[in-house]
């Protein structure tokens, strides 16, 4: 019982809170992450024994190497940035939406009937028909969830993942039941559609990816500027907040999530009518779960998922090279993103938190 | 044809035992891996690549667990010690999983020149063996004690947890981090240890899962394109279905297993159903169960309160 009693017992080291940073600073660390990811991906690269400089450099020209190539990449930006911007809303309010996957196959289904069966209606009025019916699949794919959260508290983050594959087996029974196409022998197939039902090119890739520009840039304004977005804002900080200020909260749950929904439905149709033409199940393809990590790494902020899109989307297509150039699988893309997703989410742990260390105590 | 029917159900469901075992041992520490998809895929690889380069099944079953439990170690470090988000951690480890069996497998396609196959000794020692003595029982020898060494182990291991959760104080630790953090810390609970080395025991667990996937589903030989195809995500939702306890999860798989199953014995004669639905029915199940008990407000069979919230000391 000597000066044992006085000292309290302090841990080496602890983790506090840091105050909220400002916008410069969160970007400059958050360039930093990028940086130390790449880098990351780089040790990979050069543990397999290739060089990383070399390795990049050709993703990077790969994804852009030819018109074909250009446009195979702005191919698989589209339906991520759209998925990735319907999310949003829904983890801005803390509504953890893991069924972008299963809206988009909703969307996918809900235009393909008309493409299929109304394909004689004037061109655009078609598309405009099936536009909207894909938006009205995903929007009530992403209501139901709400529903049951907003009155029973159903866990919403098992409930989409459960509704991914009662779409996906949707899609299953379609193609093998009422929408075989008969004409196809063998593997049951949904037929390609009509001429009528497809999104028109523009500048040699289809519609979808100015879609996805407007989209991006409404989807900002209304976060930033709109009284939803606002409520959203709210929701997500905390509920309480919100009920106290007057707010009703299950109507802004519900109105987010079928807002989510339909756009991730939007995706569908614009990948069934722009980029396959008839509807399978590889219509969403794990589209709808990358576009959670696009939307998280992006902060939530639409123009930086713009951004990250696109480092997802060269990522991808640019790997396509490397089974020609240096008979590396294609799958280092997956492995690459992983690293870095992996990087990027610790990293992020120094924005928010700091570090305290044991100060040596002076004897007294 | 019942009891083939049965024995095919507990085959198919045996690799879902595995990662829905697995999953529970995290989700009751109060984490939420969805990840478990790409840990199957990571112990899919490393098995077969043992197995492919040892032959001995102990040593590819042990290099599978590892991995698993190195998969998770990535997991735990990012969402316990750097506190980031559960659900965004575990999709990226997904798709690192799936990458990195895609990856390392097509490379050892190469290297082999051709599809690398596991060597016939080996595959002996996987098969479908009756057991001695109680193999001979008529029916029950067939259905019960016949199968490959996996399945008996994947019981096992769901059987000791399920001893583990209940009748031990380490497991009443393991659940009461889970409920609540800051409550199990106040008791002196080592809320990191115990969520370290769950969450990592989990994901060895599921990586066995994958070793299944590939050794015996494979049928000795590697499947590059698509070795898990999803399992690990049904061993998600079995999770709801077996209301987190593994002693249900062994119920819960044969019946996902009989479900996935059942388009090839159902006498067409007289059911007329699309397969479709038969794959599609447990996921309704499960989703029904999950409004069910959201409905009833109870208490028991549901995800642990702290499921998906990083536990922040100074905040609480």
């Amino acid at each position: 019982m000597k000066d044992n009693a006085h000292s309290i017992k302090e841990p080496l080291m602890r983790v506090v809170k840091k105050a909220e940073l400002g916008y410069t600073k969160t970007a400059l660390l958050s360039l930093l992450g990028l940086a130390i990811a790449i880098a990351a991906g780089g040790a990979f690269i050069l543990i397999i024994g290739h060089n990383p400089t070399d390795i990049y450099w050709s993703i990077l020209q790969g994804a852009w190497r030819s018109k074909l190539a250009a446009s195979g990449t702005i191919k698989i930006a589209i339906p991520l940035l759209i998925a990735s911007l319907g999310i949003t809303p829904a983890f801005k309010m803390k509504f953890w939406n893991i069924g972008a996957e299963g809206q988009i196959i909703m969307g996918g289904i809900f235009a393909t009937y008309f493409a299929l069966f109304w394909a004689h209606l004037p061109h655009y009025l078609l598309l405009l028909v099936m536009f909207l019916a894909g938006m009205l699949g995903g929007g009530l794919w992403g209501l139901l969830p709400a529903y049951f959260k907003t009155k029973f508290g159903t866990n919403e983050t098992l409930f989409t993942l459960m509704l991914n594959y009662i779409a996906l087996y949707m899609i299953k029974y379609l193609t093998e039941g009422p929408w075989r196409d008969p004409s196809s022998s063998g593997f049951p197939k949904i037929a390609s559609f009509d001429k009528n039902a497809r999104l028109d090119l523009i500048f040699g890739v289809h519609a979808g990816w100015l879609i996805a520009l407007i989209l991006t840039l409404v989807m900002f304004i209304y976060l930033k500027y709109s009284k939803q977005g606002y409520e959203i804002s709210v929701v997500g900080e905390s509920v309480n907040t919100a009920r106290y200020a007057g707010m009703n909260v299950k109507k802004i749950v519900m109105r987010t999530m079928f807002i989510s929904g339909a756009i991730c439905g939007m995706a569908g149709m614009i990948q069934v009518s722009g980029a396959a033409h008839t509807l399978g199940d590889g219509v969403a393809g794990g589209v709808g779960f990358t576009a959670i990590i696009v939307a998280w790494l992006a902060r939530l902020n639409p123009l930086i998922i713009l951004i990250v899109t696109m480092f997802f989307a060269i990522l991808e297509k640019g790997s396509s090279v490397m089974q020609s150039s240096y008979g590396l699988s294609q799958s280092v893309s997956s492995i690459l993103q992983g690293i870095i997703l992996f990087t990027i989410l610790g990293m992020d742990f120094f924005t928010r938190y700091r570090i305290v260390f044991r100060k040596v105590r002076k004897k007294l | 044809m019942i009891i083939n029917f049965l024995f095919a159900a507990i085959k198919a469901g045996c690799p879902l035992l595995f990662g829905t075992t697995g999953e529970i041992m995290t989700e009751k520490s109060g984490n939420l891996n969805l990840g478990v998809e790409g840990m199957m895929f990571m112990g899919a690889f490393v098995s077969f690549y043992t197995a492919y380069k040892t032959d001995s099944l102990a040593l590819a079953l042990l290099a599978a667990f590892g991995t698993g439990v190195l998969a998770a170690m990535i997991y735990a470090l990012l969402t316990v010690s750097l506190m980031a988000n559960q659900n965004v951690t575990g999709l990226a480890l997904s798709i690192f999983g799936a990458g990195y069996a895609k990856f390392f497998g097509e490379s050892m396609i190469s290297k082999a020149g051709g599809s690398p196959k596991l060597s016939e000794s080996f595959i002996k020692s996987i098969s479908e063996q009756p057991l001695p003595l109680l193999g001979d029982i008529p029916v029950l020898g067939k259905l019960l004690f016949s199968h490959n060494p996996l399945v008996y182990i994947s019981i096992i291991i769901a059987v000791i947890c399920t001893i583990y959760m209940s009748r031990t104080r380490a497991g009443l630790n393991m659940r009461a981090v889970g409920e609540s953090a800051a409550a199990a810390d106040a008791a002196g609970i080592n809320v990191y240890a115990v969520k370290y080395i769950h969450i990592c025991l989990g994901g060895g667990i599921c990586a066995l899962g994958g070793a299944y996937l590939s050794l015996i589903n494979g049928g000795g030989i590697w499947n590059n394109s698509n070795v898990v195809n999803g399992q690990g995500w049904i061993a998600v939702a079995l999770v709801i279905f077996a209301a987190w306890n593994p002693a249900k999860a062994i119920f819960g798989s044969l019946v996902f297993g009989a479900f996935s199953v059942l388009q090839f014995y159902v006498p067409r004669n007289i059911i007329e159903l699309p397969n479709a639905f038969y794959v599609m029915l447990p996921f309704l199940i499960t989703t029904l169960i999950l409004i069910i008990t959201s409905m009833k407000k109870t208490k028991k069979g549901v995800q642990p309160a702290g499921c998906g919230i990083n536990y922040f000391r100074e905040e609480r």
